[in-house]
């Protein structure tokens, strides 16, 4: 397992991997709202928390056809489901070093994107905090996503549609932990519901994934 | 005799080819009684006038489209537990008739609450749950139409409707914590006392029985089809190795 976890970040972060491109990605997004609507900084104050959540999942989102299609073209993943290891553990190891290449980068890259949108200064923290709890979320359901549809030719557009209407429970809670946050609130409660989304899907979804991929595969 | 014998393609057209016209007569039935009772013989609601009639599309609608989607979810167990080819087809068959139920139900509320609410759209859990499950039928229906294989289309789709059915549900609660509520509580259940006054209620039960049978027959067609052309291709790729 871990040898397959370096060796999916050594492909992850080496050229042609993509790295990098989903944080360029989020910082355009940031980039584009103030042109969109309007440069004053109070409102951009009040939206900074659900800008920067949108942009992260949208960046998360860009990133997730590269999971497996790669190995699924050049035929390493018929390898790696006749390896010892179990689907399960293949699939969790894909989400997890997808997370540490996209997810991670923009969670630390969150607060700094805030800067640009004049964030309030308590919301720093929780904007980290939560993307920090919920982006693990969003890889593991990607996963899910890019497993499903592996096999397609256009399957980038199919990925987005089955995948963004499942985001929205983590959105939700994610977005409304950065908003409290920034307004000095209690952020306890969507908090635990964020991180109980997140274990939750930690725990559950690999199974999924790996029944769909065990089909695909077949 | 039990039910899985209509997991048999055979038996299953030969059983609704006789129970079919019946069902569709009397949905027919059912939905023009209904509603021309409920639109042209029931008192208007002395504070909503008239627009009170949408309920008899609406809450049929929107009952139709959560149960097409329990449906498909039974129908998505039943094929990847037994594997029963019919089960997977009319999950399939269900979906649009549940997306379609689900577009009506969001347009007739929007066309109620525009004299009532004063805006066509607002971000009410109640509604807002309705167009997440409106784009969960978009993704089921999508995914069966890109996979060309059946067996894995059946398989990858059943898959999606189980985790999309969580999904659903905890969007469902998500929502309801994210947004407070316009849309009034459920005026219809079975164990209150009173529901809404018999006037409108007696009709409105009628067209519910008319949308639930409406589905059934439109399953029982699309399904009907689905095995047919099935049949079709095996015939012609029979015909082209001979």
């Amino acid at each position: 397992m871990r040898a397959l976890l370096a060796r999916d970040l050594r492909l992850g972060v080496r050229a042609g991997g993509g790295f990098g491109l989903g944080l360029a990605f989020f910082l355009i997004v940031t980039v584009l709202v103030p042109f969109g609507v309007g440069p004053e900084t109070a409102l951009l104050a009040r939206i900074a928390p659900g800008v920067l959540w949108i942009g992260a999942l949208l960046a998360c989102l860009l990133s997730l056809d590269r999971i497996l299609a790669l190995d699924w073209e050049d035929g390493s993943l018929d390898l790696l489901a006749t390896a010892p290891l179990p689907i399960e553990g293949v699939v969790s190891i894909k989400a997890l070093a997808h997370w540490i290449t996209t997810g991670l980068p923009l969670v630390l890259a969150a607060p700094l994107l805030g800067v640009l949108l004049n964030l309030a200064p308590d919301g720093y923290l929780w904007v980290l905090v939560s993307l920090a709890v919920g982006t693990p979320a969003l890889s593991v359901i990607g996963t899910f996503g890019a497993a499903l549809t592996i096999g397609l030719k256009r399957g980038g557009l199919l990925l987005s549609l089955l995948v963004l209407p499942l985001y929205v429970p983590t959105l939700i809670f994610g977005a409304e932990v950065a908003r409290r946050g920034a307004d000095g609130l209690d952020v306890a409660t969507p908090l635990m519901l964020l991180a109980g989304i997140s274990f939750g899907a930690m725990a559950l979804l690999p199974f999924a994934s790996a029944a769909v991929l065990r089909i695909n595969l077949r | 005799m039990s039910l899985w014998e209509y997991a048999n393609p055979v038996k299953f057209i030969r059983t609704t080819d006789v129970v079919l016209p019946w069902v569709s007569g009397l949905a027919v039935l059912c939905l023009t009684v209904g509603l021309i009772w409920g639109f042209f013989f029931t008192p208007e609601d002395y504070r909503q006038g008239s627009t009170v009639k949408i309920i008899y599309l609406h809450v049929p609608a929107a009952l139709m489209a959560i149960n097409a989607w329990i449906m498909m979810l039974i129908a998505s167990m039943i094929w990847i537990i037994r594997r029963h080819h019919v089960s997977a087809l009319a999950a399939r068959a269900a979906a649009p008739v549940g997306a379609v139920m689900t577009v009506i139900a969001l347009a007739t509320g929007a066309l109620w609450g525009q004299p009532m609410w004063g805006t066509w759209w607002v971000w009410d859990p109640r509604l807002t749950s309705f167009l997440i499950l409106f784009l969960f039928y978009l993704g089921y229906i999508a995914l069966w139409s890109a996979i060309e294989d059946d067996d894995t289309a059946a398989d990858l789709t059943s898959i999606l409707c189980l985790v999309g059915s969580v999904f659903a549900l905890l969007s469902r609660y998500a929502v309801n914590f994210w947004n407070q509520g316009l849309h009034q509580g459920a005026s219809l259940s079975l164990d209150k006392e009173e529901n809404v006054a018999d006037v409108f209620y007696h009709p409105l039960l009628l067209s519910i029985a008319g949308f639930v049978l409406l589905f059934v027959a439109l399953v029982f067609l699309r399904t009907q089809t689905e095995i047919r052309a099935r049949r079709t291709r095996a015939l012609i790729a029979r015909e082209q190795q001979g």
